[in-house]
């Protein structure tokens, strides 16, 4: 299905930054693109991903230099917005979009739907549309502008490329998605673990473990060969990769940090440099028993678990946290959606409702609500089995208490939530509380993500015990 | 039980084009947005004896008085959003978000009555026929590009043909055929499929024995005068037929569209071109004005060089005073 490209407005931030990207890395020698200088300003929306951005935006500026010159022509192309440029920029993303996320997609899917025996075209149909029509990436991606489409359809390459024992292939995938956007080390510990627990199980394990460690060198070394000749070029990239000095939280993501600061002021607290230590260690620490299972007993029904725990732990406990980064604990819930009906529905509509201050910025309500409505329509298809859970279980009466109090309890957040859109859109938030709609909608987000992944960790779990059931030699 | 999980799935089909249209509000609308508000703004601010007379805009009224009725209708709930959408005068060209959301809305909502017709269509059709038929319209990415970015009202138009058409699978020929009569009085364009309406009623209702033929045939005859009195009668009273009609069919564009519509006359105009070129050639001269045919520009004829201009109603008067060849009156009558 076609992407619908969001005929609105692109914005100042994102899209001039992009575009400021293309101009730089077509004028200027490959050196100086991350370097401060006359060329360059890196206060102006100076470079702050890896190298394989850059290369991507050269290309798009090679595009649009052809087209339109003036668009990406050095200093007075800033600001720099007509009908065409926009036009062009818009389709830089539909086509990355259409030749690497897509491809990516139904690689996964023939992966996926060739090793589960039970699966019927119907859910191969409807699971593939759902992870195409992703809301929150089409709204990120087409609307706010960006390019994740394309460290996440590397992403999802590696992936599959594990579940199709290609481990090579899928290291040297991932180190390209890490060198595309550093956002993609939320999902290196899954990597690490599952690969890890996978060559400890060969016969010889240091051959296994080199053979992965000279791939990954090995495709780092291309990509960032310009930068590896001194170590000072090298930290200069990098120091523009982590800008630790925007704090721990920034707007209201629905993050542990931002959320508990309405009772800790942690910024206040601590200083960056301690706040980095903290950070580092909740995120490693609630990535643990995600890693410690995959190492012990990998499967790729764990792996894809483990992908979710990893991103979770990360989104929740880590440094500098967007509201976009969402979309990072979306892509493995859309890639089990089959497994987990509900909790994926319940990611989509949370996640998208975290965003929601953001897109009401951006003047994206109408294209939410479509693609909202779009998306909720797609999953409850009349083909399909949306919202009944796969391997539904027997109906036991004496969990129908618990039940129906969690029925109620989720219809209850849900109503408060769709009530929520309504206030925000048209009440205005009291002079003492300018920010009071954004700190309710950060509270109900967290609360449910918290939620979440604590379910998952659970289900990663639980796989230990279930270690040599069918489940599990299918997928393998 | 059956129908109504069918009802349900169709409302899904719907649904699901109402989201694309939705995400189609903010993007290029052509002149038939200002020509449409227009006409809001005419048949509310402006008497009925006016409607076809006034000129106030270049966007006349040139539908049938349904239409306008339907705007008529359409025009009290826009007057009870954002008034400024209705006003004769400073309503021209109006783009505020009231009236774009406002007409784009009014069209999605239009498609319910496509629905119903698709609806009663498909009722007893099986399964996968069901399925082919409400993908190729529901989701018929041609008429949500002509109806939803370009901006016309086809959908609704199109779902009283269907009606129409469904009720003659039914058997039940007078609702088909006075339903088709309504339609006419919506979009005399619909007059193209006049024809073939006419010969099956007349087969299949009418053909039935002297005295009861006769009768049925009164009786059709009787409903479709009615349904064109309805429509017509207000205007014949003020005297403005004339007008309406001078209006409805505007001889003096000329034989062809600014855009060329894919038709036989594409043949005409290139042998002219064709023929301009060599004898221009060869040294005669001949005034071929620039981009007469691709100049995109509605006026008064788009001349010829070299082949006679088609004018209809001359053709229509000699070929009615030569010979009773209807049909071929009717194919350059409908062609321009």
């Amino acid at each position: 299905m076609v992407v619908v490209d969001s005929q609105s407005p692109p914005k100042f931030g994102d899209y001039e930054a992009q575009r400021h990207w293309m101009e730089i890395t077509l004028n200027l020698p490959v050196l100086e693109w991350y370097r401060n200088s006359t060329g360059n300003d890196l206060s102006y929306w100076g470079l702050d991903y890896p190298p394989l951005t850059a290369y991507q935006s050269y290309f798009h500026g090679l595009f649009l230099r052809f087209f339109d010159p003036d668009s990406v022509s050095l200093f007075t192309s800033r600001g720099y917005e007509t009908y065409v440029g926009k036009l062009l920029m818009r389709w830089t993303v539909l086509s990355s979009d259409t030749l690497i996320f897509f491809p990516a997609i139904f690689y996964f899917a023939f992966v996926y739907h060739s090793s589960c025996h039970s699966s019927r075209k119907n859910d191969c149909a409807w699971h593939i549309a759902m992870l195409l029509l992703n809301p929150c990436l089409i709204l990120i991606d087409h609307g706010h502008f960006q390019y994740n489409c394309i460290s996440l359809g590397l992403t999802v390459a590696a992936i599959a490329a594990i579940l199709s024992q290609r481990e090579l292939l899928a290291s040297c995938l991932f180190t390209l998605a890490l060198s595309h956007k550093q956002m993609s080390v939320y999902y290196a510990p899954a990597f690490f673990s599952h690969l890890l627990g996978k060559c400890l199980r060969r016969k010889n394990p240091i051959h296994g473990v080199a053979k992965l460690g000279l791939t990954v060198l090995g495709t780092f070394t291309v990509v960032w060969w310009p930068y590896l000749h001194s170590t000072d070029a090298l930290l200069g990239v990098l120091s523009r990769l982590a800008p630790f000095e925007r704090g721990i939280y920034e707007d209201y993501v629905a993050n542990f940090w931002c959320t508990s600061s309405v009772i800790i002021k942690w910024k206040r607290l601590f200083s960056v440099h301690s706040l980095k230590f903290i950070s580092l260690t909740a995120t490693v620490l609630t990535c643990l028993p995600s890693m410690v299972q995959q190492v012990m007993a990998p499967s790729s029904r764990g792996f894809l678990y483990g992908l979710l725990n990893s991103s979770f732990a990360f989104y929740l406990f880590s440094f500098q946290v967007h509201e976009k980064s969402i979309l990072l604990p979306l892509l493995p819930a859309s890639l089990l959606a089959l497994e987990e009906r509900r909790p994926f529905k319940w990611l989509m509509f949370y996640g998208l409702f975290s965003m929601f201050p953001l897109l009401c910025r951006d003047k994206l309500v109408l294209p939410y609500f479509a693609l909202h409505a779009l998306f909720m329509l797609l999953y409850h298809a009349p083909c399909g089995h949306g919202g009944r859970p796969r391997n539904a279980r027997p109906n036991n009466t004496k969990f129908d208490y618990f039940d129906s109090f969690k029925t109620f309890m989720n219809g209850f957040i849900y109503l408060s939530s769709f009530i929520l859109h309504i206030v925000y859109l048209t009440m205005h938030p009291p002079e003492k509380f300018p920010y009071l709609f954004e700190a309710i909608i950060m509270l109900i987000c967290f609360y449910q993500f918290a939620l979440l992944a604590f379910y998952t960790n659970v289900k990663q779990w639980s796989l230990l015990e279930h270690s040599t059931t069918e489940e599990e030699k299918k997928l393998i | 039980m059956e129908s109504s999980s069918s009802t349900r799935q169709l409302l899904w089909f719907f649904a699901i084009a109402v989201c694309v249209k939705l995400l189609l509000i903010p993007a290029y609308h052509s002149t038939d947005f200002e020509v449409h508000r227009h006409w809001l703004a005419l048949t509310h601010s402006l008497p009925l004896s006016n409607w076809y007379a006034d000129e106030t805009s270049p966007w006349t009224l040139d539908y049938p008085p349904f239409f306008a009725c339907f705007e008529r209708f359409l025009s009290i709930f826009a007057h009870y959003i954002d008034p400024q959408i209705v006003d004769l005068h400073n309503g021209l060209n109006y783009r505020a978000n009231s009236a774009i959301y406002f007409l784009r809305i009014s069209v999605i909502l239009s498609d319910l009555w496509l629905l119903y017709g698709v609806y009663r269509l498909t009722k007893n059709a099986d399964v996968k026929r069901r399925y082919l038929i409400w993908v190729l319209i529901v989701w018929s990415p041609a008429l949500v590009m002509v109806d939803h970015l370009h901006f016309q009202y086809n959908g609704f138009l199109l779902g009283w043909l269907l009606l129409s058409i469904s009720f003659l699978q039914e058997g039940k020929d007078l609702m088909g055929g006075f339903l088709f009569a309504v339609l006419l009085c919506f979009k005399h364009l619909f007059a193209v499929a006049a024809p073939v309406y006419f010969v099956y009623l007349l087969r299949h209702y009418c053909w039935k024995g002297l005295v009861r033929g006769f009768s049925r045939l009164s009786v059709l005859g009787a409903v479709v005068v009615a349904v064109f009195a309805a429509a017509y009668g207000p205007f014949l009273y003020h005297g403005q037929i004339q007008q309406v009609f001078n209006r409805m069919f505007p001889f003096g564009r000329g034989l062809c569209h600014a855009y060329w519509a894919p038709n036989f006359w594409v043949f005409y105009i290139i042998l002219d071109k064709v023929f301009s070129f060599f004898l221009k050639k060869f040294g005669f001269s001949i005034q071929i004005p620039a981009a007469s045919f691709t100049g995109g520009l509605v006026g008064d004829s788009s001349p010829f060089a070299v082949l006679p201009k088609v004018i209809a109603c001359n053709r229509l008067k000699q070929y009615l005073k030569k010979k009773k060849k209807t049909q071929w009156t009717w194919c350059k009558f409908l062609t321009t």
